[in-house]
């Protein structure tokens, strides 16, 4: 069931966004994706989830390249939980999360006993069952963060691809949502962050791959990562480690 | 009230503006003489069953279109065609003297290659503003040239009835004319409505839709084909009728939740009853002529659409 990628690049409007990247997950740890603005995380995380076509090399889910899989296939074995957090019409927030049993249903057919315990399961897991009939519109941030992440949910993946699900969060959300995720992987999938925020991701994420310029500069166990030295050189920032080691924050910039 | 019953109230509603169809005219129906009979046979039903297509197709396809592009103010004359088969029908009458299968079949052209270049501007693109800017491109050019045929018109009773044919009617539309459209009209809806569940995926957006396995670039075509043979159809036979995708949609939405899928069909027979009320009603409009039903369907649609952006001003959704 691991995700490995293997010599991957990929090129967006004729620029090369990923240069000769590769990685292998594994199910059951969270990995986070870190990186300065424009490194190609989000990209990566789309080629990962088969979202984008690579100029050369593969992602292999199981041994079997993602691109050459039928999309409801893919849909069913990768979630992906993108970037902007659109809903562009006020529905409810179950009809939000029946959306990941997409996949799963024949087109117009009736929803499943199936469907309906996948997406009990998932409301229950983000504690959204109190939302359900809530029209989008008149959720609060976080309400709608926990409802897309069950939509993904729903769809029981075996991997879950979430890009910057943190965004425009509060700090008590953050450490809410993380913690969800936490429980994902701890329940056997395999989950893969793109994260901005250092300190979140050491918390996270069991291990971490640092993009620079669509390339791999570091990856491996978070402790073994995210040291300050390897931080500074990314990220062009310096960072004070907060007791215990693990957690950093940056404190100013590295200039020249 | 449940969706079943309301549901129910439209199929009622569609029933009733048939059987006012009907019966509704300059002259009322005069029942059980032979004259009824023809008058029934020959003129009224295939005029009813013609407005009833016409009106679902139009108001599945505002359905579609809205929930393909992601925004409440999308119809089925975004996409161009309707301007485009327009283009078509007046090339045939002012330059060919068209008989009306000439007519059709020049309008039908015209809606074809409108989607040919649809398909052109658009191929592996799902941005929903690609697909707009150019659906108004080709609108706006099938416009023109549409007024520099009428503008060098070498017969000026030609003119006259390029105006009256533009203006959109079901007057005196009868079997041969729904025998021409109805396959197209059908084809169409059919084509729109499997759109359905890849809508309820693209409201979390393209990226999402993708990762739920929808191929969009199937949905595009579906949505182009559909509206390509039905549109097209629809404007070959009566000329263009707007406002029936605009309206119909958002009046429904109130009663049927955002969800696109659960809209099309509310839509469908919500269009086909607004069009049959409406023509039953230009018929009835006073004086010697009819008024045009595309001329009636922008006197009451455009009011009543500006009612409602005012009561609902300041929400999100409207």
């Amino acid at each position: 069931m691991d995700l490995i990628a293997t010599g991957l690049s990929v090129d967006l409007a004729a620029r090369r966004v990923l240069t000769d990247v590769g990685l292998t997950l594994s199910p059951g740890r969270v990995t986070a994706i870190l990186g300065p603005n424009g490194a190609g995380k989000s990209t990566l995380l789309k080629a990962l989830a088969g979202l984008v076509t690579p100029a050369a090399g593969s992602v292999t889910l199981a041994g079997a390249p993602v691109a050459g899989l039928p999309p409801r296939d893919r849909a069913r074995r990768i979630g992906y939980l993108p970037q902007d957090a659109a809903v562009h019409w006020n529905v409810a927030a179950r009809e939000i999360v029946a959306l990941g049993r997409v996949p799963h249903r024949a087109p117009f057919a009736a929803p499943s006993p199936a469907d309906h315990a996948a997406i009990e399961a998932a409301l229950a897991a983000t504690e959204t069952i109190a939302l359900v009939d809530r029209p989008v519109a008149q959720l609060s941030g976080g309400e709608r963060a926990r409802v897309l992440l069950a939509r993904v949910l729903a769809g029981q993946p075996d991997w879950l691809l979430a890009d910057e699900p943190l965004a425009s969060l509060d700090p008590a959300h953050q450490v809410d949502i993380l913690d969800r995720l936490r429980g994902v992987a701890v329940a056997g999938r395999g989950v893969v962050l793109v994260l901005h925020d250092l300190a979140q991701a050491a918390r996270v994420a069991d291990d971490v791959l640092l993009l620079r310029d669509g390339a791999v500069v570091a990856a491996g166990p978070a402790a073994d990562v995210l040291t300050p030295s390897t931080v500074a050189r990314v990220f062009d920032v310096r960072v004070a480690t907060l007791p215990g080691g693990r957690m950093m924050v940056p404190i100013g910039r590295i200039v020249g | 009230m449940s969706r079943p019953l309301r549901l129910l109230i439209l199929a009622l509603l569609v029933i009733a503006g048939f059987a006012l169809s009907l019966v509704a005219g300059k002259q009322w129906l005069p029942w059980g003489s032979d004259a009824g009979t023809a008058i029934l046979l020959e003129l009224r039903l295939p005029r009813a069953l013609l407005g009833l297509l016409l009106g679902a197709m139009l108001g599945l396809g505002g359905a579609v279109l809205q929930g393909f592009l992601r925004n409440p103010l999308a119809d089925p004359a975004v996409v161009g065609v309707s301007s485009s088969a327009a283009l078509g029908a007046v090339a045939a009458i002012l330059y060919a003297g068209a008989s009306s299968l000439g007519l059709f079949a020049a309008a039908m052209a015209g809606a074809l290659g409108a989607m040919a270049l649809l398909v052109a501007l658009t191929w592996r693109n799902a941005d929903p503003v690609a697909f707009i800017l150019a659906g108004t491109v080709l609108s706006s050019l099938a416009g023109a040239l549409t007024a520099f045929l009428i503008s060098i018109a070498p017969n000026p009773y030609a003119v006259a009835s390029v105006l009256d044919w533009l203006m959109g009617a079901l007057t005196d539309r009868g079997l041969a004319d729904l025998v021409r459209a109805a396959p197209f009209l059908i084809i169409g809806t059919i084509l729109l409505a499997l759109t359905g569940p890849a809508l309820d995926a693209l409201t979390l957006g393209e990226g999402a839709a993708r990762s739920l396995g929808i191929r969009l670039g199937r949905v595009q075509a579906l949505v182009v084909l559909g509206t390509g043979l039905g549109v097209g159809a629809g404007v070959a036979a009566t000329g263009v009728i707007g406002f029936v995708g605009l309206v119909v949609p958002h009046l429904l939405r109130p009663l049927f939740g955002h969800r696109p899928s659960a809209l099309l069909l509310p839509s469908a027979l919500g269009g086909a009853a607004l069009v049959l009320f409406a023509d039953s009603l230009c018929r009835l409009a006073p004086g010697a002529g009819e008024v045009r039903l595309g001329v009636a369907m922008a006197l009451i649609g455009a009011p009543f659409f500006l009612a409602l952006l005012l009561k609902h001003r300041g929400r999100a959704w409207i």
